[in-house]
């Protein structure tokens, strides 16, 4: 394990950990003040979309340690997650047409 | 011999070494955690698809109760997690004692949630909700919703036996601390999919007016 690692578990650790927990609670509250901003749903859903990509972050990097890690193990697990994720948006476009063949088919 | 370790020492990659410095064990539960991670952005995928592709989809989410007992889980969910934080931390001190303890408070937050979660799912099937059914538009919503939070809950649940089976052992020195931060690992995780699951499903679908 790296010293790095070896700090994250030391007696500091904690604090910073405290922290981080802190900052979940304020993005969480800050989602919940969103819902009630009478938002377009486009805008909103991006907002909180990007705070939750935050949220994630900060769970993975560091109450999972992953920033405490090699980095090889972020290269292997990380950009091929994303990518597979992000290619299921393709399917996207088809669930606006969805509606319109509907009615053909009517 | 010093130069076969030199060779190792050069790259991660180049063989006979461990390229991620870190057990098998955990090697295998992150690799779980990315196919799980891809499971329920699939289960999100197909719930916001069927969303869009419904135009009377029911946003039946009031302030009081839903969006409340929803948000006092969230913190729930993140408190657990910093308390599992702490055990890992108190474990890899030898500190027995306060890592089960800290254990037990995880798996408090763990049973508390699901207590909230199910209080959540009786209020919405006494309103009406089933799978294929419910007072207000798509029959979809429900076998979504039920689907989704229903497989993250399964999640929680499994993951209050799996650390009460590791903090035992822990504390009968049967398992190790990298053992209690293996199962902290999945805890994270079962918190980190609720921070998708709560504004996707509920804060998008809360009844402003």
């Amino acid at each position: 394990m790296s010293s790095a690692a070896a700090d994250a578990h030391g007696g500091a650790g904690m604090s910073w950990f405290m922290k981080v927990w802190g900052c979940l609670i304020v993005l969480t509250a800050a989602e919940v003040f969103l819902t009630y901003e009478q938002l377009r749903l486009e805008v909103m859903l991006f907002l909180l979309m990007g705070i939750s990509i935050v949220k994630a972050a900060l769970i993975i990097a560091y109450f999972m340690h992953l920033r405490y890690e090699k980095r090889s193990l972020f290269l292997t697990l990380i950009p091929a997650m994303v990518f597979v994720l992000v290619m299921m948006i393709v399917m996207f476009p088809d669930s606006f047409r969805i509606q319109t063949l509907r009615l053909i088919s009517n | 011999m010093s130069e076969s370790d030199v060779t190792i020492n050069e790259s991660s990659w180049s063989g006979g070494a461990l390229p991620y410095a870190i057990s098998s064990k955990k090697l295998g539960m992150w690799l779980f955690i990315v196919a799980d991670s891809i499971t329920f952005g699939a289960m999100l995928v197909a719930y916001a698809y069927l969303r869009v592709a419904s135009p009377d989809w029911p946003v039946p989410f009031k302030f009081n109760p839903s969006i409340i007992n929803a948000t006092v889980m969230t913190l729930v969910l993140l408190s657990s997690s910093i308390t599992m934080v702490a055990a890992v931390q108190a474990a890899k001190e030898g500190r027995i004692g306060a890592c089960v303890k800290w254990m037990g408070a995880t798996m408090l937050g763990g049973v508390l949630f699901d207590i909230l979660h199910i209080r959540e799912w009786l209020g919405l099937i006494h309103e009406g909700v089933r799978l294929f059914q419910n007072p207000w538009g798509s029959p979809l919503f429900g076998a979504s919703f039920f689907s989704l939070t229903g497989l993250h809950m399964t999640h929680v649940t499994l993951g209050v036996i799996y650390l009460a089976t590791v903090a035992i052992g822990f504390g009968r020195k049967k398992f190790s601390a990298d053992d209690v931060e293996i199962s902290g690992l999945y805890w994270h995780f079962v918190d980190l999919v609720w921070m998708f699951i709560f504004p996707l499903v509920y804060l998008i679908s809360a009844r402003v007016h």
